[in-house]
């Protein structure tokens, strides 16, 4: 449910308690022992329609964007500037014939769609998308995530094998090939922020990155050597795990038709497409939660807008990387996707755990010692990111052409 | 309460019953995510937060995909034509029956619960000091063994040299 | 350096996302039905039938139903019913005229053989590219009246070769109009000269002044 906090001089403002007073105007008149179940009901039913709305109008940006970035108009038929386009297309997707293969396992046929959707909404039920605008509060929030989010790879393999179709059996593999290669940088890129913050509540993370550095530089861990590393390669293999391009291998278009999704169609593929902008939408928001202050402002003198619009705002920009990132880079190959991982991300991600270890043993350090405290978080960023980009470039010079001039 | 650990207990129990009488691997895999799931959610009734999510992060987020993957990769074995005798099979049940038994119902009957009081909540925080306070010889032994294993078990699967082969 | 190309390629990228937006070299598309295509002159699918005048097409079609190109067609997608009478044609002279000319664009592949065969230069290809309908069978069939469009649209759609053809004609005419006059100056001397010839006579300008008979001339005059 909702919890209403104590209130702080900026979130007295109407616009701010805006949410929470809606929220009590509309359960007020129920008994007490029925509010904190409607509010409950109330929180879900927000978080669907704000994501479910954000899911369409992804696809519609990411349409746009795409053909923009080709030099092209994109959708702009349906409606003014193709705004209509998603509600088209989910028309078109519901009336589609629903096919499901005569050699199918028909249960696990059916129930990989639903899972994979499930899982990719339960896991924002721990993100606070303003100050007091938290589903659910709980002391391991951070791992109920991940572990919420970890089965999701589970339900396209069960899309993959239960299709009996080999190219969708070829994308099952290279799911959970994906999924081993990519859990173990996603959490250990976690880790350090877990210790800066000393909890495991998001609540609490995002608590810790409140306030300004000499009033201007906020203390976002993305805004630190080490936050900054661990933001990357988070984003990295959020990326991974949400599957988008470039690491889309398992419905990899031009070599496995479209994977696991090869044997879907209408509202079930549909489905597939919600839960992968739902999952990158759910990973977007706890990048921002983690490394990017959640919903505090970057200014205080623009705290005046309300946190959950803050939190919006990183939301979306981080979304549009994703799809910036989708138009501009080609897909790996399935040996270069495990070796970025296991020979690249995984050490950065474990000397940016000793890292953040010794950031947090050094939180009292100020003055010329902050400075000195920032030289060796720097240096524990840079150094072990040379020598690893070296060692995973090595003997991969540019391309020479025997015949063309490049 | 009761109700609640009863259902819990099917979930789990069913399908980790199911999975060991399903001919199918890729189902019996299946099957026990769904045990292990139940298992998380018990945990997480009886107030042990983080245990239920560690578990479900490590059993139904790694070790299933693991499974599956041996699963995957694993050539199917030849089928023997001839079934073995009914009078054989029936022995082999009765067996395997009687061993999971004894070995539940000594851990059941003879292991001493040291009281029934309800058990202090235990805060994260408290979770994390103990672990890495009185506990921590214990966990860094545990870590190793598994490092252990991991590295014995690269060296088992890698490829051997041809130079090397002739010794082995 | 590991990710300076990655940085350059999100540069590339973001470029164009930005340009598409000012810049009107990264951005080309024509949003078709509102902004129809200019199509090069070369552009050719369909034939047509050329008549002189918009007024009156059915009465000034060039076409004499000589069934040439109905015959060539390698489709067979050409059928040309003959009149059973005469009329006068654009020149006022008698001509027999297509009663029914229908071509079926379902069949049709554009080839261009009919125009290349045609010796009175009465059917064109023309560059109508949306021919869209809802029955294949009497949407697609076009018939004589569909078909028919005057000469200046020929010019519209094909100027350069519009006018050659023209001036072709023109010159054909000319020809035919002095060959006209020197055999009725040889028929004026002719009741001087001996009889078995002036039998023979009035066969010759008659046979003369339809233009096919006439051998093509070299190179047309080069004025337009």
């Amino acid at each position: 449910m909702i919890l209403a906090a104590a209130p702080a001089s900026p979130a007295d403002a109407w616009l701010e308690r805006a949410p929470v007073l809606l929220r009590d105007a509309l359960t007020g008149w129920l008994p007490d022992a029925l509010r904190p179940w409607v509010a409950a009901l109330l929180s879900i039913a927000t978080i669907l329609g704000v994501f479910g709305l954000l899911f369409a109008y992804m696809t519609l940006a990411e349409r746009k964007i795409l053909g923009r970035i080709q030099n092209r108009p994109g959708p702009n038929r349906t409606g003014p500037f193709g705004l209509l386009q998603p509600f088209a297309d989910a028309i078109k997707a519901l009336t589609k014939e629903d096919i499901v293969p005569r050699a199918a396992d028909q249960v696990l046929h059916f129930l990989a769609p639903v899972v994979l959707v499930a899982l990719s909404l339960i896991g924002l039920a721990v993100i606070p998308f303003g100050r007091n605008l938290v589903a659910v509060e709980m002391e391991a929030s951070v791992l109920y995530f991940f572990a919420a989010g970890a089965a999701t790879e589970l339900a396209i393999f069960m899309a993959g094998w239960a299709s009996r179709n080999k190219y969708s059996l070829l994308a099952a593999m290279r799911a959970l090939a994906q999924l081993i290669s990519y859990e173990v940088p996603l959490l250990l890129s976690v880790v350090p922020v877990i210790v800066v913050a000393g909890s495991l509540s998001t609540t609490d993370i995002v608590a810790a990155q409140g306030g300004w550095a000499a009033g201007l530089w906020p203390h976002w861990h993305a805004l630190t050597p080490w936050g900054f590393s661990a933001f990357a390669v988070f984003m990295v293999a959020a990326l991974a795990e949400s599957n988008r391009s470039p690491f889309d291998l398992p419905e990899a278009e031009s070599e496995l038709i479209a994977g696991h999704l090869t044997e879907y169609s209408g509202f079930k593929y549909a489905l597939f497409f919600m839960a992968e902008y739902l999952g990158m939408a759910a990973l977007s928001a706890m990048a921002v939660t983690l490394f990017l202050g959640g919903w505090q402002a970057p200014l205080a003198v623009l705290e005046f807008i309300p946190s959950y619009a803050w939190f919006g705002v990183k939301l979306l920009l981080l979304l549009l990387g994703f799809i910036w990132i989708r138009a501009t880079f080609p897909r790996l190959r399935i040996d270069q996707l495990t070796r970025l991982s296991w020979k690249f991300l995984v050490p950065l991600a474990l000397v940016n755990l000793i890292n953040g270890g010794v950031w947090a043993a050094t939180a009292d350090w100020t003055g010329a010692a902050a400075v000195v405290r920032w030289f060796i978080s720097a240096l524990g960023v840079v150094v072990p990111f040379i020598f690893l980009a070296r060692s995973l470039s090595a003997g991969y010079g540019p391309r020479t052409y025997r015949y063309a001039s490049p | 309460m009761t109700l609640l650990l009863a259902v819990l207990a099917l979930v789990c129990l069913v399908p980790a019953v199911a999975a060991v009488l399903v001919r199918n691997l890729i189902h019996s895999a299946l099957l026990f995510v769904l045990a292990w799931l139940g298992l998380a959610v018990f945990y997480l009734a009886v107030g042990a937060e983080f245990i239920a999510f560690a578990h479900a992060l490590v059993y139904v987020g790694g070790v299933s995909m693991v499974v599956l993957f041996a699963v995957l990769l694993t050539r199917p074995g030849r089928v023997d034509p001839l079934p073995p005798p009914s009078t054989q099979r029936a022995i082999g049940g009765v067996a395997a029956v009687a061993l999971v038994a004894s070995m539940l119902g000594s851990s059941i009957f003879w292991t001493r619960l040291p009281s029934m009081e309800p058990i202090p909540m235990v805060s994260l925080r408290r979770l994390g000091e103990l672990l890495a306070g009185p506990y921590l010889v214990a966990l860094l032994l545990v870590g190793l063994i598994l490092t252990v294993a991991l590295i014995g078990g690269l060296l088992l699967a890698a490829p051997r040299r041809p130079s090397e082969g002739g010794d082995a | 350096m590991l990710g300076k190309g990655l940085l350059q390629g999100l540069a590339v990228t973001a470029k164009n996302l930005v340009g598409s937006y000012h810049d009107p070299a990264r951005y080309v598309t024509q949003e078709y039905p509102e902004v129809q295509p200019k199509l090069p002159e070369a552009y050719r699918n369909f034939p047509f039938l050329v008549s002189e005048t918009a007024d009156d097409p059915m009465g000034t079609l060039r076409c004499v139903a000589c069934q040439i190109c109905e015959k060539e067609c390698p489709p067979q997608c050409i059928y040309i019913e003959k009149s059973k009478d005469k009329k006068p044609d654009a020149n006022g002279k008698l001509q027999i005229y297509p009663a029914v000319f229908a071509i079926d664009t379902a069949v049709c592949m554009s080839c261009q053989i009919c125009v290349e065969v045609c010796p009175f230069d009465a059917i064109k290809m023309d560059q109508e590219f949306a021919i869209a309908a809802t029955d294949r069978f009497d949407g697609l069939l076009l018939n004589r009246e569909q078909l028919a469009k005057p000469n200046a649209y020929y010019h519209q759609i094909h100027p350069t070769e519009a006018s050659e053809v023209d001036a072709r004609l023109a010159a054909e005419r000319r020809a035919a109009e002095e060959k006209a006059r020197l055999a009725a100056a040889a028929k004026a001397a002719a009741p001087k000269a001996a009889a078995p010839t002036a039998a023979a006579a009035p066969g010759v300008p008659a046979a003369s002044a339809s233009p096919g008979s006439i051998p093509p001339p070299g190179p047309p005059p080069s004025s337009s």
